[in-house]
């Protein structure tokens, strides 16, 4: 075994076990957490597969913003747990239904790509020489050539989502003061300060 | 040769270069304590640290230890775990960061310890991770100031990684990699530090620098910590050990950024003036000055509200970063001198 094969089993056990643990922890801030390991795990074995731009955007877009908005909605809400557990049993067998269907997806691709009679050929002809092209570069040049239209549209998706979420939320009410920083700024001090001689025992 | 090639050998030769650039590190950290608290000193006309050894420059060491001897208090609501486990993630990662740091790189040799083909984003994402030690540590507290620091560094936290992705991105348009060794080559030029980065890159320096500022929560920016309203915020309940690794991670994380600047506007390792030889020094040199403006920021600015904090990163700096890179592409494109170098 080389080093990369001791690093493989050393993530793919620690994602394994983080999967698990994010299911079987009791409180929804350690299941996060378990979350986060595992998306790290995750983001190794991509480093090891040699997809070093997706493992570093794994963990800049997973780990580093989803996960902690996730984490921040989950630490104000008040959960309860206990009550969340209740209708477990209720659920399970449409997860279960669910795990079935993306285990067959996953097995189907791996049929494709590992136990079919083409799959070296497949695998042969998509792999680009690793010495000679980076993957960031190689990725950069189909995103923005031949996938450009999809790679816009995801974007513009995004882009619907949120102004979405923004007019969903949107409120204006008419009688609350805000702050106007260009008018604080260009405020002129000689007119801020007024002066009044105040007469005793007299208000202004 | 047979027992380096082997997995041991590899092993425990990323081991000893791990450990000789992490006792470096921390040796110089103590020393760079050391010239924070004097400037702050010579700021506010005060002798500052003078008693353990010549200059107090001992002092540092001197505090590690009664860091080291303390009694560790848990607060009993504590969740134990997660509260010991946050110290330890704000250090670890502020230290892995370095793993991807060029010191000092020529034709033949490289002074870094994974020269990354993605070192730029490597240590991006290393230090966007940081904000976790800083969130699990205010919830983990069980309580209500450190809660507050922590919610407030997360949103300050991504808050200003967006403008600091934005600007990085200029840099990698006018490289065209994001290796850091490519990087600080690509500044190499006749004209000794007028072909470095800062020049072409100018807004996007001084915009780099308030983003490192916020994005390691140090003053004027400081408002996880903000000692006038939330005592010391995420810190609160940590005592001993684990507060003196937070206070590590965060100094590591300063002198991280200090190394980033230099790396990606001025230069890293290249020698200000054509004719005098690159080297180590150079790197040193100008991670230190950048540690001394740093440090003078805190003495002189007061700081921020938060409402302002929150203000300038999305509503000042992210438009102008998102601007820039539009006119950096704009520029290389068309030719401009400087800005295309790949």
């Amino acid at each position: 075994m080389t080093v990369a094969d001791y690093a493989f089993y050393l993530f793919a056990i620690v994602l394994t076990a983080a999967g698990l643990m994010t299911i079987f922890a009791r409180n929804p801030v350690h299941s996060v957490l378990w979350l986060i390991c595992a998306f790290l795990s995750a983001s190794g074995l991509f480093v090891l597969l040699g997809a070093e731009f997706l493992a570093m955007l794994m963990l800049i877009v997973y780990v580093g913003a989803v996960a902690v908005l996730f984490l921040f909605v989950v630490m104000m809400l008040d959960v309860d747990f206990s009550e969340l557990k209740a209708g477990m049993a209720q659920h399970l067998p449409v997860g279960l239904l669910i795990g079935l269907v993306i285990l067959m997806q996953l097995t189907i691709v791996a049929g494709d790509w590992i136990w079919a009679d083409a799959a070296p050929m497949l695998r042969a002809a998509v792999a680009p020489p690793p010495a000679e092209v980076e993957n960031t570069a190689a990725l950069g040049q189909l995103i923005y050539t031949r996938y450009v239209l999809l790679f816009q549209l995801a974007g513009l998706v995004l882009l619907v989502a949120m102004i979405g979420a923004i007019v969903l939320t949107l409120r204006h009410r008419a009688n609350v003061k805000r702050q106007d920083v260009l008018a604080q700024l260009y405020r002129d001090p000689a007119r801020a300060v007024e002066l009044k001689d105040v007469q005793p025992g007299q208000g202004i | 040769m047979d027992f380096l090639d082997s997995n041991l050998g590899i092993f425990l030769i990323i081991l000893g270069q791990c450990l000789l650039v992490t006792v470096l590190l921390l040796v110089s950290l103590a020393f760079l304590l050391w010239m924070d608290r004097k400037v702050w000193g010579a700021v506010q006309l005060r002798r500052s640290v003078n008693v353990v050894g010549p200059f107090g420059l001992l002092q540092s060491f001197a505090d590690f230890v009664k860091f080291a001897l303390k009694e560790i208090i848990i607060p009993s609501g504590a969740d134990k775990p997660v509260f010991f486990l946050a110290p330890l993630i704000s250090f670890v990662l502020a230290t892995i960061a370095w793993a991807a740091i060029p010191f000092y790189a020529d034709e033949e040799s490289a002074w870094v310890i994974a020269n990354l083909n993605v070192g730029i984003l490597y240590i991006f994402s290393v230090s966007s991770l940081e904000v976790y030690g800083v969130i699990m540590g205010g919830w983990a507290s069980n309580s209500k100031y450190p809660f507050l620091g922590g919610l407030r560094s997360a949103a300050q936290m991504i808050s200003y990684e967006v403008s600091i992705g934005f600007i990085i991105v200029g840099v990698l348009i006018s490289t065209g990699s994001l290796n850091l060794i490519e990087i600080v080559n690509a500044q190499r030029g006749e004209w000794g530090f007028l072909s470095w980065y800062w020049l072409p890159h100018l807004p996007m320096v001084v915009l780099f620098f308030v983003s490192a500022l916020a994005e390691t929560n140090r003053p004027p920016f400081d408002l996880p910590e903000a000692e006038s309203e939330l005592v010391a915020g995420y810190q609160v309940e940590y005592s001993s050990t684990p507060y003196l690794l937070f206070m590590i991670g965060e100094y590591m994380a300063i002198v991280l950024m200090c190394a980033l600047t230099t790396i990606l506007f001025f230069g890293g390792w290249l020698s200000p003036v054509p004719g005098i030889p690159d080297g180590l020094f150079w790197f040193v040199a100008k991670v230190v000055f950048f540690f001394f403006i740093f440090a003078m920021v805190k003495a002189i600015v007061p700081r921020y509200r938060y409402d302002q904090l929150m203000r300038l990163g999305w509503k000042v700096f992210l438009p102008m970063s998102l601007g820039w890179v539009v006119i950096v592409a704009a520029f290389a494109q068309l030719g401009v001198p400087g800005y295309a170098r790949w």
